[in-house]
């Protein structure tokens, strides 16, 4: 029983997680109608850029983002000015080529200048844990990293919900050419909406930098992950990404509980393909 | 050339290969109501979308206000009081009433005096009010239109562009629409209405234009012109 109990806890905390990584890309498919493969490597480009801020300034990882979160905002921005807001009004196919070539360039980029080899966040936090009983103990980064998901889905919420900006985005994200007729400069928009895209994929490529070693090529699995909970949640909608991290973390760890390691992945896989099945526009869709 | 609040010259518009505006021009006064009629495909829409930057014109000038603004993008229109209401009571469906109208308020000089403007459009359309909480694509027809009414008003306008407004919509609700237009255009509001309905537009404008394939087969003031010569004109025969 008590393992079952320290399961769900930790799907729920590894839910937190997932959404953080997930809520980025799922702003972009609503607002931008974008599919970014190269979500993932942005998110490990983060975990790289905090790497060197950490090991320069020898600050903690989390103090890094103060520093990491503005960089990548300004990639974010500067990537979808300058490249994707050019060949968006050529349909789907030129916005997809390009993030996968962004995804190639970022890999190598990275395998570059860090070499193939693991690296990893240090923090001291990352071994501590709350023992609630016997059986049932909490790993303090995973909660930390539950807690930040959480927090970035209700600040983006009450951003979209309270301010011109925030509204702005929603309305393009609406009818583009109606939030343009209001006065939105909606090129402008997008590319913030990248900023604050890219942003959170760099949180919680701090976050994961923590809790496990990345390499260059990491960025791929956390597009999955990204991507389950995008379709699961409902593309676009900032609180169905929370419940989707929710659901996609309690059924892999359940997976794992009742079938062994080696089926967590798998049984997160079928139930995303089951979602799919019978709720294709995802549960919380706009 | 200052007569003029908005003055079109020879504009032309292009889908790739298909040149849906030909050459058309018109201009209107301040305090005026203009309208230019048209069938469907006719190329009202395009010329309006080449009036207020949604599409760059490939020939042609746009003045406003005596400036040249052919081809600025939208948002500057907006700031200088050219706001367009978009065909069929386009809404943002997913964002309440109050938020659409919040939106029309989106240029910084219409955000002053956000909270006069919603009381205003308030006082037009009390349904708004009490529907300011609703999803805005859950309305009928004739309340999504007053929502996007509402929504252009909100951001302090001089001239306001309305694309075809009565689209799909029951008499009785298109006449009170029209009424509405009407006392604002009083309060000193100038309007251009793009329409397909010919009698309805020789009686509110003054002035009005038909298009027919992309060019102005006919202008003049509306009550010089008969029914049968704009219908004539209107269907090319």
């Amino acid at each position: 029983m008590e393992a079952l109990i320290q399961s769900l806890i930790q799907g729920v905390l590894l839910g937190g997680l997932y959404a953080a990584i997930g809520i980025g890309m799922s702003l972009i498919f609503g607002i931008v109608k974008l599919t970014n493969l190269a979500h993932g490597d942005f998110l490990i480009l983060g975990s790289y850029i905090s790497l060197v801020v950490t090991s320069t300034l020898g600050i903690s990882p989390f103090l890094s983002l103060i520093i990491v979160v503005p960089v990548m905002f300004c990639i974010g921005f500067l990537v979808q000015n300058t490249m994707l807001n050019r060949v968006l009004a050529k349909g789907a196919e030129p916005t997809l080529m390009i993030t996968f070539g962004l995804s190639i360039v970022i890999q190598n980029l990275l395998l570059y200048f860090f070499t193939a080899d693991a690296r990893n966040l240090k923090s001291s936090i990352a071994l501590k844990s709350i023992t609630l009983s016997d059986g049932i103990r909490i790993p303090v980064i995973y909660l930390i990293g539950c807690i930040v998901g959480i927090v970035i889905i209700l600040v983006l919420g009450a951003y979209f919900k309270k301010t011109y900006q925030g509204k702005a985005i929603m309305a393009a994200a609406d009818d583009l050419e109606v939030a343009q007729l209001m006065g939105v400069n909606t090129k402008n928009i997008y590319a913030l909406a990248m900023g604050i895209s890219i942003s959170t994929a760099a949180i919680a490529g701090v976050l994961v930098g923590v809790i496990y070693n990345f390499y260059p090529t990491s960025g791929s699995s956390y597009l999955v992950i990204a991507f389950a909970v995008v379709v699961i949640g409902g593309m676009g909608s900032t609180y169905g990404t929370l419940a989707a991290g929710f659901i996609f973390g309690v059924a892999q760890v359940l997976g794992a509980h009742f079938f062994g390691a080696q089926a967590q992945l798998l049984t997160g896989y079928v139930v995303l393909l089951i979602m799919l099945i019978f709720r294709p526009q995802g549960l919380f869709s706009r | 050339m200052s007569d003029y609040l908005l003055k079109a010259e020879d504009i032309n518009a292009k889908y790739g290969d298909f040149h849906a505006v030909q050459g058309a021009s018109f201009d209107i006064k301040k305090g005026e109501i203009i309208s230019v009629i048209g069938t469907n495909g006719a190329g009202k829409s395009t010329l309006m979308k080449a009036i207020v930057g949604i599409m760059k014109p490939s020939g042609g000038k746009v003045y406003y206000k005596g400036e040249d603004v052919t081809g600025i993008p939208t948002h500057k229109l907006v700031e200088m009081g050219l706001i367009a209401v978009p065909e069929g009571g386009r809404v943002f469906p997913r964002m309440t009433v109050l938020d659409n109208l919040i939106m029309g308020s989106y240029t910084p000089k219409a955000r002053k005096n956000r909270d006069q403007a919603l009381e205003r459009v308030y006082s037009l359309f009390p349904i708004l009010k009490e529907k300011a909480n609703q999803a805005a694509g859950s309305l009928s027809g004739g309340q999504r239109q007053m929502v996007a009414i509402g929504r252009a008003l909100m951001s302090d306008p001089e001239l306001v562009l309305f694309d075809e407004i009565s689209l799909g919509l029951a008499p009785t609700v298109i006449k009170d629409i029209y009424a509405t237009i009407r006392q604002i255009n009083k309060e000193g509001l100038t309007v251009i209405l793009v329409e397909q309905d010919v009698k309805r537009s020789l009686k509110m404008s003054t002035k009005a234009y038909v298009m027919l394939k992309g060019k102005i087969v006919l202008e003049g003031n509306s009550q010089e012109l008969t029914e049968e010569e704009v219908k004539r004109a209107y269907f090319g025969i």
